[in-house]
Order: C-alpha cells, then structure tokens, then sequence
C-alpha cells in the first residue's frame, strides 16, 4: 500500500508512542516485581513482559471514547489507554486513594466511568460486559466506537467466551476480541487447551472477521490492530485477533515456570518484542539512542515519583470504611449487621 | 515429620488413586505442575494416565466428571479457586446434585475448593461458598479444620456415593501441621468437640476453629471455659453434638467465615432455637464477614471476617448476659 508522506509521519507517531507505552510498562512491570520481592505489595503480582507490542498497539488506535477491558498482562495497552501510572502503583499498592481504594488490588483496577472496565477473575466474563457497553451505546446513537476485550488462549475454552463471541455476532457489535495466544495457561500448554490448529480458524464458526498477528514483531501489531480496530469502527461487526507470543515471565511473580522449555524460549517465539520495537525505530529512524535514553529516565522518573507518592499515601481504614456493598443509600440505612 | 493440611490432601489423593483404580483427579495444571496450590505434587508421576490437566472449563469440568460417575468412576474435580466454581455452579447443582434422585443413578464426584481467605486475595480469590451449595439437596459439603480431618474426610468424599463439596481452607494448607496421618476418624456428619468448657459453646468450622480455639484460650485467662464445636461438615449438620454442648453451657455463639445473611450459622441458630430453645440462658447469637465483596487490603480484610479477637469480643458479651 502506498502511504503519503503525512501518513507516514502519522504512522510514526502512532509507533513512537506505542513503544513509549511498551518501555514504561516494561519497567512499571519490573518495578512491581521488586516490590514484590522486596515484600512490599499484598498478594500477587501478574506481568506482560513480552506482550508489550500487542497490547501497546491495542492501546494506541482507541480513543478515549472507545470501551477497553484489558487483562492481567495489559499494563501497556493500559497506559495507552490513558491510564495515569499513579493509577496502577496506587491499587498495587493498596492506597486509599487509588480507583479501587484498596478494596480491590493489582491489575483489578479500572474506571467503568471512562469506558475502562476493571476486569474480575473469572476468564471470559468481561467479553459480554464489555458487548453491553457496546449495545447500550448503539441504543443512544452512539456510533463510530469500539470495544476492545483481551484475553489469553486458556480464556478461550470458558462459556463464556463462546457465548460472548456469539452475541457479539449476532448483534454485529464493533467488538474486537484480542486473544494472546502465550502458549501457557498458568502450567497448561495449549494442546491441552485446544485441538484445533489455529484459533482463528474458530472465526469462521461464529460469523466474525479474523486477523492473525505475530505478536513478537512490533510493526506487524500496530498495523494488524490498526487494521482490526478500523475494520470494527467501520461497522464489519466483531474482529477475531489472534496474537502468537510468548509469556517471558511466570504466570505471576509466584511463578518460576520452569515448565517453559528452554527450546521455545530460544524460538523466535521467544523474541522481547520491547528489543524488536527498538531495532525497528532506530532503522526507521524515528528514534535513536539518545531519545531511548530520555524515554527511559523519564519513565523511571514518573515511576519513581508514583511509588514514593502512592507509599505516603493512607492505606484504607477500616474503621472509616463503608462497610456497605449497596449503591442506594436508602437500603443501607435498612441494613442489618451480623 | 510433620505433615501439613496440604500434604494431607495430596496423600489422601494418592491413597484414594493407589486403592481405588476408578479414582481420577481432573482439574487445571494439576498434572506435571502438580496444582496452583501443589495439592497434586507428582501424582501425575506416580499415577501415570490418573491425573488430567483439564481446559479452563469449568462448567464442562463437572460435566465430564458426571459423566464419568455415570460410568461408575469416582473423579475428583479440583477447582483452582472455590471462587470459579460459580462457572460450574449449574453443573453442580443441576445435573451432579440431581442426579441419583431423578435416576437412582449415584454421582459420586469429589468437588475441591480450595476455599477462604487469605490476606491480598481480593474479592475472586477469597470466597467461602460453602453456604449456596448446602442448599441444595444431594451435595454433602465438607469443610475439615485440621490435618487429620483433611486426609480422612477426602478419603471419605471419595467413597461417598453422592457429589461432595470439599472446602479446604486456603490459610490452613501450610499453617496447620500434625505429626502422622490418621487412621481412624469420626464418620461424616459427626461434629467434633474441638475444646470442651462449661459456660459458652461456640460453633465453628473450617479455619474459624482455629480463631475459635485461641479466642477460647485468651478467655480462658479471664476464668471463662469456652466450649467449641467443630461441625466438620456443613451439610450434614451435627444438630445432636451442637445441643448436647448448648444442654452443658446454655449460651450459643456460632461462627463462620462466610456473608452473614443465611448461611451455616443462621442454620446453626435456627435450629438450636427451635429444637433446644429451653436449653438457652441468652440470646445466642452469630458472627459472620460483613456484608460485602471480599476486600483486597489487608487492613481492611481483617476487619471483614471474624477474627480471634472479634469472636472473643462477641463471646463476652454473651457471657455476660
Ligand atoms: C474461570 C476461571 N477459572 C480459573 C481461573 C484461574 N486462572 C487465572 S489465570 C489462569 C490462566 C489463564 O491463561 P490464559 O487465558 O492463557 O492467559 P495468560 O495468563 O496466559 O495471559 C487461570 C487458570 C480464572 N481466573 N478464571
Ligand atoms: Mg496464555
């Protein structure tokens, strides 16, 4: 395809950016983890370390419109998103004044208010949410929109991923549904996860668009995303992107996954993407060492300042805690304690 | 040695697996990982062609795990969080719970949760459901509070003929430790007096004995024995054991980890107050989790759920009624 030159320029915006997201949440990701070391954050740490590019190239062709419900390693689509750093070290951290307030934690976090939604546990479950902002959308004439869910190639096998595939289906929704196909589900390898030989093919299955990506190669994301997301807001209904990586860390901090073999680590499956990102902006000449090195101490900086602000910060008391799960302020005054 | 309430559940795994060649244990990453929780360590190794890693599918888990009762085999389905077996919550309590009473057909599958809370869990890592599934008819719910009651209740879930909601309680896998295994135990729906005291029973189950026993010994100091019954399982409910103690003590705090509306202590009290209502010198009362999602920060977790302090709180005031 022949670009403008203005389009091209575009382009390399769009990638700088998506590599500055990748770098922060790199070393946002490793900061947690010597938190995590150090004892200092409360139950477990998840990292993206490896999915950066996909993620990051999520992030970057939504707008703040746009509806994301990110997944535990989505730290990169996350700040492209929009999301402020002190917003993820705050819920990590557990201060008061984070989005969740310490009553949820670590990737738990989100702004539903923002089109943001805060992910539970449950694999599959946020895909219909995230169709029903999408509906609810449609029914006050908004349009020009999209949603974008992620999941990893485990999540694939829940109900509710088939179902909410198939609703999105059905209505047609701009829904792009972003699988990471990390080769791990926890311990579990995706032969035992799956038998068909590429998840894409599923696409056909449920009347949707496909788009296959090797997630390992920085320019491929950004333009397969950009191609699904546009594909999606141009009103072709539901995209099927299907991500090929490599998880370059354990399934949590917890986690040594000794049960990755070395031989796929040394794959080009196993290629840090944050490297590829950086080869390619250098051959490109749209950054060379010296900016890579004002990226970085900046992001450190932002990191740094996020981690001593969020520790000054209260930690929830309970004693000033509502201890109420009701929105109506009526029912709580009826109430029953026990 | 010593052996943790883990261990008892892995070897009582093993034990069911070496005995009964219609034992399989299906579940996600309990084969070569050996389970999020290592519950399954090497049984995989040792029980070649016993052990399946099982997609995240936990409606079909439970599924595949009637089927093969069906079939006579007796699975052992294990969740990786109590917390996801919402997802399953149809399979069990539909089609595993009604079975033999619709078919005459038994269901004899094993259902673990790893159950409970635990500081940093959060709200999808912390659940106690051991309430919603005693409601349903067909599933007896276990929730063992020591390492002995680990091993010689799953044992006992295994042979049982009926679906089995075995809760083990995350904190008390590497916090609890004994020196040997069992080899003899009450039978299910026994509860066990965990304390013996004269002037306040207190109901418990699950890692609440434990907070239970300790909230018993700081009372202790102040001259009050305090009786403590550890249900073992929920459902069948000991209600004989429960108000032979309320007969010696007259007063009745029961205390669970779960929501306070309905539940197991609601149950407790319910029938205490109907069946043994003269045997009361005070109100009895319940001490439960507040009544919302489970918080992540630890400060606030600890105010949520009962805890060794608030029980012993709550059993002053009852004695000084
Ligand atoms: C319904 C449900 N079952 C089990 C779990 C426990 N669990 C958390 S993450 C995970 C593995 C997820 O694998 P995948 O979907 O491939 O995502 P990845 O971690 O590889 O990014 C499991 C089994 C869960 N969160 N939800
Ligand atoms: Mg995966």
């Amino acid at each position: 395809m022949l670009q403008t030159v203005s389009e091209s320029r575009a382009v390399g915006e769009t990638q700088r950016a998506a590599y500055r997201c990748m770098l922060r949440a790199r070393l946002l990701d490793d900061k947690f983890a010597a938190l995590y070391r150090a004892g200092k954050i409360h139950g477990g740490v998840f990292l993206g370390r490896g999915q950066e590019a996909l993620s990051a190239a999520i992030g970057v062709h939504l707008n703040k419109s746009d509806v994301f419900a990110p997944l535990i390693r989505d730290a990169a689509g996350r700040l492209a998103f929009g999301e402020p750093i002190i917003d993820a070290v705050r819920t990590y951290l557990g201060s008061a004044l984070g989005p969740m307030r310490g009553r949820d934690g670590n990737v738990h976090r989100g702004r539903p208010q923002a089109g943001y939604l805060p992910m539970i546990s449950h694999l599959g479950a946020m895909v219909s949410v995230v169709n029903g902002v999408l509906f609810a959308r449609r029914l006050k004439g908004i349009s020009g929109i999209v949603g974008v869910a992620c999941l990893g190639e485990g999540a694939t096998s829940t109900g509710a991923f088939h179902e909410a595939l198939n609703q999105a289906a059905v209505e047609k929704l701009p829904l792009v549904l972003v699988i990471a196909n990390n080769q791990f589900a926890y311990s579990t390898p995706t032969n035992r996860q799956f038998a068909c030989a590429d998840l894409a093919d599923r696409a056909a299955g449920y009347g949707v668009e496909s788009h296959s990506v090797d997630a390992t190669e920085f320019s491929v994301c950004i333009e397969k995303l950009g191609a699904a997301i546009a594909r999606a807001r141009a009103g072709h209904g539901p995209q099927l992107v299907v991500a090929t990586l490599l998880r370059l860390c354990g399934h949590g901090e917890h986690d040594d996954a000794g049960y990755i073999a070395p031989e796929m680590k040394n794959s080009p499956l196993g290629r840090d993407c944050l490297k590829v990102a950086e080869e390619f902006l250098l051959k490109k000449n749209l950054a060379d060492a010296a900016q890579f090195a004002v990226w970085r101490s900046e992001a450190i900086r932002e990191i740094e300042d996020a981690v001593a602000q969020a520790q000054r910060e209260p930690a929830p008391d309970p004693y000033e805690e509502k201890w109420s799960a009701l929105a109506s302020e009526k029912l709580n005054e009826l109430r029953e304690e026990h | 040695m010593s052996i943790t309430y883990l261990d008892a559940i892995r070897e009582a795994q093993a034990h069911a697996l070496r005995d009964d060649p219609r034992v399989f244990i299906y579940g996600q990453d309990v084969g070569a990982f050996g389970g999020a929780f290592k519950a399954t360590k090497n049984l995989q190794k040792e029980f070649p062609g016993r052990v399946f890693d099982s997609p995240i599918s936990e409606d079909a888990m439970i599924g595949l795990a009637v089927g093969a009762a069906i079939e006579g085999l007796r699975p052992i389905v294990e969740m990786q969080f109590a917390d996801f077996s919402s997802v399953a919550f149809n399979q069990i309590v539909n089609q595993a719970a009604t079975l033999f009473w619709r078919t005459q057909v038994p269901c004899p599958i094993t259902v673990r949760l790893p159950f409970g809370g635990t500081s940093g869990g959060g709200p999808f890592h912390s659940q106690t459901p051991e309430t919603i599934y005693a409601h349903y008819p067909g599933l007896i719910v276990l929730t063992p509070a020591t390492v002995e009651d680990a091993y010689s209740m799953l044992l006992e879930a295994v042979a049982i003929d009926d679906p089995v909601i075995f809760c083990e309680h995350k904190f008390l896998y590497r916090h609890l430790k004994a020196e040997k295994l069992p080899t003899e135990a009450l039978p299910i729906g026994k509860a066990r007096i965990a304390r013996e005291g004269r002037d306040l029973t207190v109901v418990a189950y699950s890692a609440m004995v434990q907070d239970a026993k300790e909230a018993a010994t700081e009372l202790a100091a102040e001259g009050w024995e305090i009786e403590v019954v550890d249900l073992r399982s929920v459902k069948p409910l000991d209600t004989d054991t429960i108000i032979a103690s309320v007969a010696r003590t007259g007063k009745l705090l029961a205390v669970g980890e779960a929501w306070p509306w309905g539940g197991v202590t609601a149950e407790v009290i319910s029938r205490v107050t109907s069946e043994g209502f003269g045997l009361l010198d005070a109100p009895p009362q319940r001490l439960n989790a507040k009544d919302t999602p489970v918080p992540y920060h630890p400060n606030l977790w600890a105010a949520h759920r009962p805890t060794v302090r608030s029980i012993a709180a709550a059993a002053r005031k009852i004695l000084r009624h």
